[in-house]
């Protein structure tokens, strides 16, 4: 009995102890800044290899969600008659909701398991402890782009995920189905706000960004340093980020709704 | 690995894609127009019975919109609705005797405040109050209205029947 809940005490201690590392970490990596002369070209690099790469799926998954959700949303709507409110249904619940979760979830998939990776497998073949040899901090050479590099381009993508769905919606509300193109763009600039959904949007956008690569760049640099260990570290990785990343979602949309 | 050079001007094309693509969404899909919110001036109105209306609700002259409501409050010696309003600065000269009302637009649309404009020459100003008001039309009490007074002709018609028989 007394041996479970000493299991028990030391899974919650090894718990508190991840945590502790994973906010030691984000804050070196948030108040250490690196040099900004010498590291833009590493940012740069790590916006190219995670977001301009990720671009690809983005815009395919988000011309795809944009028109299954115009073919669903039509087929609903026409049954109430409400089949010109098909703009605003696509705009809002694209730019509100599955915008920032969607691309943030896609993401983690394609970026964030990448960067796990390399950290993980740079630790496992020492390139980190020989870094520290040459007196270069593997923090500010290694992690803190990646982690700025994400950070970057999140909010990016998912600006373009929303032009792209909306733009799909488009194709099949208005292209093939029939709705007319000037009540689909009116009735959606009436009901979408600027500030209160757009800009809303966009700020979700970001806190995923960080949520999501820094459970990244913390799974690969905490990892085990063997080909097992770099395997479940990429696995928890995009598990824990997705989980983050909808259970955030439904933290920020609550307080946004309540007007903060 | 692609030359620094190829890689920076890929992410400024990216940056650019991601620009056009909040301008996209900005001006087409929000229908902004202006960056800036538009200069307001408060008014304030007191109903007896304000409905489903909500803040953010349209204000409107004949139809078209000079405004959006701010807040909505209870006086707690009156126990009416205060509604503050803030109608656009270039609406500068509503007379001050115009008396506003709860509409609702469609039948079961939103609610909105439309302003009667009367013809007064002193105007509308920051802070200043509209006196006169209509309270909101409840869809509800208007149908119990009616049920009671078909109830009514019912019975009244039923008693002149009884008392022609009687007669």
């Amino acid at each position: 009995m007394m041996d479970r809940v000493a299991v028990l005490g030391q899974w919650g201690i090894d718990t508190l102890r991840q945590f502790g590392k994973a906010g030691i970490l984000f804050y070196r990596v948030l108040f250490y800044p690196p040099n900004f002369k010498k590291s833009c070209p590493l940012v740069i690099q790590q916006v190219y290899s995670e977001g301009v790469l990720s671009l690809l799926i983005i815009v395919v998954s988000s011309l795809f969600i944009g028109m299954v959700l115009a073919l669903q949303g039509y087929h609903t709507l026409s049954k109430f008659g409400a089949s010109q409110e098909l703009g605003p249904l696509v705009a809002l619940s694209v730019v509100r909701e599955l915008g920032p979760v969607v691309t943030a979830i896609l993401f983690a998939g394609r970026a964030g398991s990448a960067v796990t990776a390399e950290i993980g497998l740079m630790k496992a073949t020492e390139q980190l402890s020989s870094m520290e040899m040459m007196a270069v901090d593997p923090l500010r050479r290694v992690i803190s782009p990646r982690f700025w590099g994400g950070f970057i381009s999140m909010p990016l993508l998912t600006l373009i995920f929303n032009a792209t769905a909306i733009y799909g919606a488009y194709l099949v509300g208005v292209k093939w189905l029939g709705v007319d193109a000037g009540i689909f763009w009116s009735n959606m600039q009436s009901s979408v706000e600027f500030h209160a959904d757009i800009v809303n949007g966009v700020l979700k956008s970001v806190v995923f960004g960080v949520a999501v690569t820094w459970i990244a760049v913390f799974q690969g640099y905490f990892s085990i340093p063997t080909s097992a260990g770099i395997a479940s570290a990429t696995t928890r990785s995009v598990v824990y980020a997705s989980l983050a990343v909808l259970g955030l979602d439904f933290v920020l949309t609550a307080m946004m709704i309540g007007e903060w | 690995m692609l030359p620094q050079r190829l890689i920076e001007s890929l992410v400024g094309l990216f940056l650019l894609f991601a620009i056009f693509s909040l301008t996209v969404l900005a001006f087409q899909v929000s229908g902004l127009t202006s960056l800036f919110p538009d200069q307001t001036y408060t008014v304030t109105a007191s109903f007896d019975d304000i409905g489903g209306l909500k803040v953010r609700a349209p204000v409107k002259i004949g139809g078209v919109q000079i405004g959006e409501v701010a807040q909505i409050g209870l006086d707690p010696v009156t126990f009416k609705a205060v509604v503050k309003m803030h109608i656009r600065n270039q609406y500068n000269d509503i007379p001050d005797d115009s008396s506003a009302g709860i509409f609702t637009s469609g039948l079961l649309g939103d609610n909105y405040i439309a302003i009667t404009p009367m013809y007064n020459t002193t105007y509308l100003k920051n802070g200043s109050k509209i006196e006169m008001t209509h309270p909101a039309m409840v869809l509800e009490k208007l149908i119990g209205q009616f049920m009671y007074k078909i109830g009514n002709n019912g019975n009244n018609s039923s008693d002149n029947g009884e008392k022609n028989e009687k007669k």
